[in-house]
């Protein structure tokens, strides 16, 4: 029992560290662009990886609702990246 | 009738001339009609209590903690004004009925008419002083519509701006006034205060307050120097100036010093200024009003002097310059009333109020000239009318007062006066209707038809009735008089007669006539001489005054205030930071008690993440798109913060709202420059920044210094904690708190939050409709535009998240009383399900679709929750009371139900519709000329290019 939380610690301090790790990368590229396309890119990436971050958060903290919070993330933290997106291409988000 | 109704009645009525002006004029006036009569009924059932010398009461709580009661009060002289009020208001709406063209918007005329009768009616039934205030104020907004009822008129505009700015400079001295009498007494009711006249007198602020009640009471009264606004309030319809500047809101200054006659009256303060500014108001105005040539300015005029002769019987705290000064009210206001109708006649048959144009109209209008004769008699003093008793009563009294130490000064001045008054009343005999018949009147004058005529005759009855049998007045006119001294002095004995003997007021009486005719005889050298004396004209010292005032605001406010945010910011930060600098530097801070948290490298990895979002934000904030995405990161840093220090609902809306700003911010950045300009120097960008970063400072050393301590007091969120489930039923106390603890502020807040909505709307369409349409429509996009609109993709799927989108608000709005959630973040979710249809398949297609318009949602909204709360009424509770209990349908486990989730419904309508009503707006916006709407979802799909033959012929069948 303790070798398997033992297990699931050292897990979780590897996810939260890759995670972060991919936070700051991601932020470089966006600082580096250079194109919009690279930069909303490299947002949206970022929200994928706060999602990781809000559920590894939410095993280590053994409560529930960090996975709704997640549940959240995920369903519409597409929708910024797409307004961004179509605002590149098009200039005009609803037409 | 209840008090209360007395008062409400004009106020409720004043909804039905509107509604009643399509159905005519005789509709619209018979219902203003009845609602005065009704009041006047009301009124009137009073009388057998207030004679036998009972005060009516009526009290409902208010606001008690402010001392602020809706406490009325009906004693002898509240009962006189009313009757007054409602009295004169009976004869002028038949009046008005008549005189009003069919040019004129009628409803429109009695809404106001009926709003002024109701806030009159209240100043003297007010038993509360703040209560009289608002009514007060009132007066003068309702009395600024009906001067300014003709709008079309420069002067009508004009003079009611003019005295808007009197009668509300005066009103804002008396809220001082009042509010330094309610903190001596310590109490705001009229009973209380009435019954301290030493405890007043004797405080050091007594002659503050007095001096600034008796500047409400000038003003409003036009006492000098405010004399100058009354005429020219006279651009006013007739009516108009017969009921407001005759009878009734002129005397309110006059009512309010009868009202506080007991408190404030009787010392050397009140009698020198009271009556020095009445005595000279008095005479000023009669000599001004001699030389008028407008009918109605004269009249104005010689109201101003007779408003003035009633000020100084009241300022000399007397008894018998108290029953005087009501007798002569009364008198007044009937035959003032009388000659301003007559006027209105004149000038509606004559088509002029010139006197120099008109005269002779006795064998042309009889009738108008019997009505005006009697009245202008009655102004002159002339016995058997009633003018004559009350102006005797006033001599009397000047005979008995001494004003700077000299004995004759008063009375020399009261017939210098009264030698003018009798002046100008034998010049509007002689000079309109005596005299040869012409023939270059602008129109052919004749008598009206009795709808016009009638109402003044009935006053010139009372003016006759009374003159030649004053004892028929006496007794009210005492009783009137008693409310009026209140106890602090016995009501004289004398009685109202014609012939009083051989005392000097006859005397004076008798010279003030004699010498009124010899004025008349000399008439045409004394205009001459009046002509070329030099004179300060009232109009353009009150512009230049205002102007300098203005031009004064304008130098104090424009450095502050110019519409640059840049400077608010700047003034706003370094005026915190100085106060905070201030506190910290003079106080002292406690040790801190809280020990410092380790801080983890996951939190410093988020931490170095938000500081680089924001130091590249500030870095590169020219280009408008990328500062755009490093909006997001700061957003979604800021919600994982919220999730990491265990604020989970925090988080959710933050992030929802994050995604809401950014579709905003997009929509907005369409119609904007990509890159911000450089448009400030070097030396005020090193300023800005010096400013940014003292208040950044600030607030990091605040927060650091505040999360080491304890709160000082116990915190409130203990109370919201411990009451949450015990008090409201839920245990998510975020909500709980929203929806039920401060329901109130929630409500407030969504109808705020509905109101930006609309305007937003409204001003989209304004501009829509305005010049800028042309330039919209044919605005050329200022990049390369991709070529799939709405790429297929796209649209599938969002249509397959919808649901799944929808169903997680509905779970996240219901579990929101016990859980994270509520109607708040339910509503942001819903809009940016709505929102993803908007951008994937369209503006055109998705508006098709919608069944129920954005503001019919919002109304909705603030409706539902707006009934949630008075639903709480029905069981006798204060508005927004919540209600929970736990039910159990068998197959379910037990479950609450809680009035809440009504309220919290509420809220979830106003913010869906509020955030659609303003995405939508703004998308609006963008819509193009050379782009034709496409009712089709996708802008490729194979299915429509070529459609498989098997797909359509099911169709087919099925129809």
């Amino acid at each position: 029992m303790t070798s398997a939380l033992g297990l699931l610690n050292i897990a979780l301090v590897i996810a939260f560290v890759s995670l972060a790790l991919g936070q700051v990368l991601s932020m470089v590229r966006l600082m580096l662009g250079p194109t919009y396309g690279d930069r909303i890119l490299a947002l949206d990436t970022m929200v994928i990886n706060a999602l990781g971050l809000v559920v590894v958060i939410g095993i280590r903290q053994g409560v529930q609702i960090y996975f709704e919070v997640s549940l959240l993330i995920a369903m519409l933290g597409f929708v910024s990246t797409v307004a961004l997106a179509r605002f590149i291409l098009r200039g005009d988000i609803i037409e | 009738m209840s008090l209360f109704l007395i008062v409400a009645l004009p106020f409720f009525g004043a909804l039905l001339p509107g509604l009643m002006n399509s159905a005519g004029r005789s509709a619209c006036a018979g219902v203003t009609f009845t609602v005065s009569l009704a009041a006047f009924v009301g009124l009137l059932t009073n009388l057998p209590s207030v004679l036998s010398g009972d005060v009516v009461m009526a009290r409902v709580d208010w606001m008690p903690a402010l001392g602020l009661n809706f406490t009325l009060m009906l004693d002898g002289l509240g009962f006189f004004f009313a009757l007054l009020i409602l009295g004169i208001g009976l004869l002028i709406i038949a009046y008005a009925r008549h005189y009003l063209s069919r040019d004129d918007n009628m409803g429109e005329f009695f809404t106001y008419l009926l709003l002024f009768q109701g806030a009159m009616v209240g100043i003297v039934l007010s038993d509360n002083i703040l209560l009289l205030l608002i009514f007060w104020e009132l007066t003068s907004l309702s009395s600024f519509l009906l001067i300014g009822y003709w709008k079309h008129l420069p002067e009508g505009r004009q003079g009611a701006r003019m005295a808007l700015v009197v009668t509300g400079t005066g009103g804002l001295a008396m809220i001082g006034g009042m509010l330094i009498l309610g903190q001596i007494v310590g109490s705001y009711d009229l009973s209380v205060i009435l019954a301290n006249r030493d405890l007043i007198q004797a405080d050091p602020l007594y002659v503050p307050a007095l001096i600034l009640i008796l500047l409400g009471c000038f003003t409003k009264s036009a006492q000098f120097p405010f004399h100058f606004w009354l005429p020219h309030a006279m651009a006013a319809p007739t009516p108009v100036s017969a009921y407001l500047h005759s009878a009734t809101m002129v005397k309110a200054g006059l009512f309010l010093m009868a009202r506080m006659w007991p408190v404030l009256s009787g010392t050397p303060e009140w009698f020198m200024i009271v009556t020095t500014a009445g005595l000279v108001t008095m005479v000023l105005a009669a000599v001004i009003a001699l030389f008028k040539h407008d009918l109605k300015a004269l009249l104005a005029f010689s109201t101003v002097s007779h408003l003035g002769l009633i000020t100084m019987l009241l300022g000399t705290g007397t008894a018998f310059g108290a029953m005087a000064a009501m007798f002569h009210i009364l008198n007044h206001a009937t035959f003032k009333a009388a000659l301003f109708m007559s006027a209105g006649i004149v000038d509606h048959e004559a088509h002029t109020r010139d006197i120099r144009r008109l005269g002779g109209l006795r064998t042309l209008m009889p009738v108008t000239f019997v009505i005006v004769t009697l009245a202008a008699l009655s102004m002159a003093g002339i016995p058997l009318l009633n003018g004559f008793l009350s102006k005797e009563m006033m001599l009397e009294e000047a005979t008995h007062t001494t004003l700077f130490g000299m004995p004759w000064l008063v009375p020399a001045l009261a017939t210098f006066g009264s030698l003018f008054s009798a002046a100008y009343c034998f010049r509007l005999i002689g000079h309109v209707f005596l005299g040869p018949v012409r023939n270059d009147y602008p129109a052919k004058p004749h008598d009206p038809g009795a709808g016009l005529w009638l109402p003044p005759a009935i006053l010139v009855v009372f003016v006759v009735g009374i003159g030649i049998a004053p004892f028929l007045a006496e007794p009210f006119v005492k009783l009137v008089t008693a409310s009026v001294l209140g106890g602090e002095a016995e009501v004289p004995k004398a009685y109202f007669k014609i012939w009083h003997g051989l005392v000097p007021a006859l005397f004076m009486s008798i010279a003030a006539v004699v010498g009124g005719l010899l004025l008349m005889a000399v008439y045409n050298p004394a205009l001459r001489l009046w002509d070329a004396a030099p004179r300060p004209e009232a109009k353009v010292i009150f512009e230049a005054i205002v102007e300098a005032v203005a031009r004064l605001a304008r130098r104090l406010i424009l450095p502050l205030h110019n519409g640059a945010f840049t400077r608010y910011a700047v003034i706003g930060a370094i005026a915190i930071v100085a106060a905070g600098l201030h506190a910290w530097i003079s106080g002292t801070a406690a040790a801190p008690t809280r020990t410092m948290q380790p801080a983890t490298p996951i939190a410093i990895a988020g931490w170095l993440m938000l500081v680089g979002a924001t130091c590249g934000l500030v870095l590169m904030h020219r280009d408008r798109l990328l500062s755009l995405i490093l909006i997001g990161i700061v957003g979604l840093m800021v919600s994982i913060g919220f999730a990491f220090f265990s604020a989970p609902d925090l988080a959710m809306t933050q992030f929802t709202v994050e995604v809401v700003t950014i579709i905003l911010l997009l929509l907005a950045l369409n119609f904007l420059p990509k890159r911000t300009p450089v448009e400030s120097s070097v030396l005020r960008r090193v300023r800005d920044a010096g400013v940014a970063i003292a208040g950044g400072l600030a607030t990091f050393t605040l927060a650091y210094h505040y999360l080491l301590r304890d709160a000082i007091g116990t915190p409130i969120s203990e109370f919201h904690l411990a009451n949450s489930y015990k008090g409201g039923g839920g245990t998510n106390v975020v909500n709980v708190i929203l929806v039920d603890f401060r329901g109130f502020d929630t409500y407030g807040e969504i109808i705020v939050l509905g109101i930006a909505a609309l305007l937003i709307y409204a001003l989209t369409e304004t501009l829509l409709r305005g010049p800028v349409r042309a330039r919209l429509l044919n605005r050329k996009p200022d990049q390369p535009r991709a070529g799939d609109m709405h790429p297929m993709m796209m649209v599938v799927l969002t249509r397959v998240v919808m649901p799944v989108v929808l169903m997680v608000g509905f779970y996240i709005f219901l579990r929101g009383h016990n859980e994270p959630g509520g109607g708040f973040i339910a509503g942001l979710i819903v809009s940016i399900a709505v929102v993803m249809q908007y951008m994937a398949s369209g503006f055109a297609w998705t508006s098709a679709r919608l069944k129920y318009p954005y503001h019919g949602v919002i109304g909705a909204g603030v409706l539902i929750a707006g009934l949630t709360g008075i639903g709480s009424w029905f069981v006798g509770k204060p508005f927004l009371t919540s209600d929970f209990t736990y039910v159990r349908i068998p197959p379910f486990q037990e479950f609450e139900l809680a009035t809440a989730a009504l309220f919290d419904l509420g809220v979830f309508l106003s913010v869906v519709g509020a955030v659609m009503l303003s995405l939508e707006s703004f998308s609006r916006l963008a819509r193009r000329a050379d782009e034709t709407d496409s009712e089709y979802p996708m802008d490729i799909d194979p299915s429509r290019d070529n459609p498989p033959p098997d797909a359509v012929q099911p169709a087919r069948e099925s129809v």
